[in-house]
């Protein structure tokens, strides 16, 4: 009995009795999932225009915010850096298109996935050899981003937001709401949404898919350069970071390969549920279920909806 | 020239049936086997034998084990790493609680804990696919490494968390633990995976290893012409973790003598994943390349340097070891997505019509 009280009423009871505590733990489950949004929209953004689940993406994240400490602390202006590291993602885009995917279209999707795995040791090793193993600190402060954080007094008690995490979603939702207006009201995006459905019948109206390529990796590069600025301002910059990737699998397949939307919410419910999970639950099981309690969550709505939440339906022929 | 089929007729149907009914192909494998069991126990020395071949065999069962699930089944698992632990740590509860069980019976049967696992988190296979299916087995893959951290009973109770042998005796001699000679272990694993790769080439060629095959081409066909996908994914969910159980159990009591738990973390994994895929999706002959080229790679990358005398430190040398590797696997993936196998068998046929081309 003690056991079922445990597990089903003292956490509400807790989660009632201290509302402030309950909602700072949602607001840390918000930023923390709109991160993972983030990540899984650079993972959503490669799979839809080129069919590769990309699994570099969790180092592109490292490599973009290691290239741009690096920068920085080599005495280049912060700005300068940062135009620099776009310029380093666009190289990287267009040599992935070149040496990578090129020469691997019309594989199956399994080598692919194998290749991005390469393309991650790869990275790894050229990002240790550049920039060494250590942790760095994020340029935050030279880059404008807001720190403190301000408290507010809610339901008796006191929520602390800090400013940088309200920039982090701030900023996170712009990009979101631009990549959705790229996607769907310009030329290039509609270029893409053509490319998503059906690869021959983009090339047969004239789509170039080595440029819609390259587009969509450097887009998944920005995005990563911009996670890995945020991720970065909350923790150190160093290759542990790339472990977020795991985190934004589950995100993935909670809201489908293919649906940016779904990325957002897969974030959010990710986000949220890990952190209420791990406070109110955790200490039952031992600490420590974060890392896999996202793919519990996953795989239970999966159980249900083999799609994702928000991923076109499968339909299978024989 | 000397690779000619020509001549060789088959009169019955076991002959036609034969694991090798190419009589070079017969001559090929007995000079492997000979050179496995003579020439090096003969002629290697201790750190080639522990290091290089006793690691290359179990990852080699690994691989065969990952490989009648992703290369046959066409179910592809991310969880291997995880699978593979708990066949260790399964052999570890088992020798102590009866230490004076032969540890070779203990490692095989440590093999069904590990079938069992696999059974329960093959189970959303049959409900979901493809990538999707490949991060839900990350689920196995950290939910058992956290199993491995949190429950003390796993690991005795001890302060390191980590489980290690002490000597295993049987017949008068140390078969596993620190005192072991490496030519035994080497011996009990050469024969344990030499014979758990028969039986696997034979259950591919079978009943099961068709179903699977049909599984993996088209599962809705297969099901239409009488194939049950439960019946037949779990299977190879169980198989598939049993042989990555006993090569699990292996790893730490015939190799590394102890291990933590993040020795059995998401990067042994990829690693298996990458000899699979390198050594050839759907080959047997395969894995061992793949296992071989893997394993022996790195180690050669980081001992070049040195032969060419170039004075490099010792951690540069693992990121450029990294990268390379990195850059080799996409490489690989271009040339040949098939894999070595595949690069086998093209020298194969241009062997039979030598000096033709065709």
């Amino acid at each position: 009995m003690e056991i079922l009280y445990n597990i089903f009423i003292d956490p509400f009871v807790q989660m009632v009795v201290l509302p402030d505590f309950f909602l700072q733990v949602i607001w840390e489950g918000f930023v923390a999932g709109v991160l993972y949004a983030l990540i899984a929209l650079g993972f959503v953004l490669i799979f839809k225009a080129s069919g590769v689940f990309n699994f570099a993406q969790g180092i592109m994240v490292v490599f973009a915010a290691l290239s741009l400490v690096g920068l920085t602390e080599a005495g280049v202006p912060v700005y300068v850096s940062l135009a620099l590291c776009i310029g380093i993602m666009f190289l990287l885009a267009y040599g992935v298109e070149r040496l990578v995917l090129k020469p691997l279209v019309n594989q199956p999707d399994i080598i692919l996935f194998m290749a991005t795995i390469g393309l991650t040791f790869f990275l790894i090793g050229l990002g240790e050899t550049i920039f060494g193993g250590e942790p760095k600190t994020m340029v935050t402060e030279e880059l404008g981003l807001p720190t403190g954080s301000t408290a507010f007094d809610v339901a008796g008690g006191i929520v602390i937001l800090q400013h940088l995490d309200i920039a982090a979603a701030t900023i996170a939702l712009m990009m979101v709401a631009l990549l959705g207006f790229f996607f769907s009201k310009t030329r290039i995006g509609r270029a893409l949404r053509a490319v998503a459905d059906s690869h021959k019948a983009a090339l047969s109206v004239g789509i170039s898919l080595e440029q819609i390529w390259v587009i969509v990796w450097f887009a998944a590069g920005i995005v990563a350069l911009v996670t890995g600025i945020m991720w970065g301002a909350r923790s150190d910059v160093s290759f542990a970071l790339q472990i977020i990737a795991f985190k934004a699998l589950p995100v993935l397949i909670l809201g489908g390969f293919t649906s940016i939307p779904g990325a957002i919410v897969g974030g959010l419910i990710i986000g949220i549920g890990e952190k209420i999970g791990e406070i109110y639950w955790g200490p039952l099981l031992g600490s420590g279920i974060e890392s896999w309690l996202a793919y519990l969550i996953a795989l239970v709505f999966l159980l249900f909806r083999p799609q994702g939440l928000f991923g076109e339906k499968i339909i299978e022929r024989v | 020239m000397f690779y000619r089929e020509t001549g060789q007729f088959k009169t019955s149907y076991a002959e036609d049936m034969a694991l090798f009914p190419v009589i070079q192909d017969r001559i090929g494998i007995g000079v492997i086997l000979i050179v496995a069991f003579v020439a090096i126990p003969l002629l290697a020395n201790d750190f080639f034998i522990a290091s290089i071949m006793i690691p290359f065999l179990i990852f080699a069962l690994a691989t065969v084990g990952l490989n009648i699930l992703t290369g046959y089944c066409g179910q592809l698992s991310l969880g291997t790493g995880a699978f593979m632990g708990v066949g260790a740590y399964a052999c570890y509860k088992l020798t102590t609680i009866f230490p004076e069980v032969n540890i070779i019976v203990m490692v095989l049967l440590s093999g069904f804990f590990a079938a069992g696992i696999g059974v329960v988190f093959g189970l959303p296979s049959l409900r979901i696919k493809g990538f999707y299916l490949a991060v839900a087995t990350l689920a196995a893959q950290f939910f058992l490494e956290w199993c491995f951290i949190r429950i003390r009973w796993l690991y005795n109770y001890n302060d390191s968390g980590a489980i290690e042998t002490v000597d295993h005796t049987a017949f008068g001699l140390v078969l596993a633990g620190p005192s072991a000679e490496p030519l035994t272990r080497y011996f009990i694993v050469l024969v344990i995976v030499i014979a758990m790769t028969w039986v696997a080439s034979n259950l591919l060629r079978g009943r099961f290893g068709r179903q699977w095959m049909m599984i993996r081409d088209m599962d809705i066909a297969a099901e239409l012409i009488g194939v049950r996908p439960l019946q037949a994914k779990l299977l190879a969910f169980a198989v598939s973790s049993f042989y990555c159980g006993v090569a699990g159990a292996m790893m730490v009591f015939f190799w590394l003598g102890a291990a933590e738990p993040a020795a059995f973390n998401i990067n042994l994994s990829f690693q298996i994943l990458f000899m699979v895929i390198l050594g050839g999706l759907g080959s047997i002959a395969g894995c061992f390349m793949g296992a071989a080229f893997i394993w022996i790679l790195p180690l050669i990358i980081r001992t070049a340097p040195l032969l060419f005398g170039v004075e490099i430190s010792a951690a540069l040398v693992e990121h450029i070891a990294f990268m390379v590797t990195g850059a080799l696997i996409i490489f690989i993936l271009i040339v040949e997505p098939h894999g070595l196998a595949r690069i086998w068998q093209i020298i194969r046929q241009k062997l039979r019509v030598w000096p033709f081309p065709y």
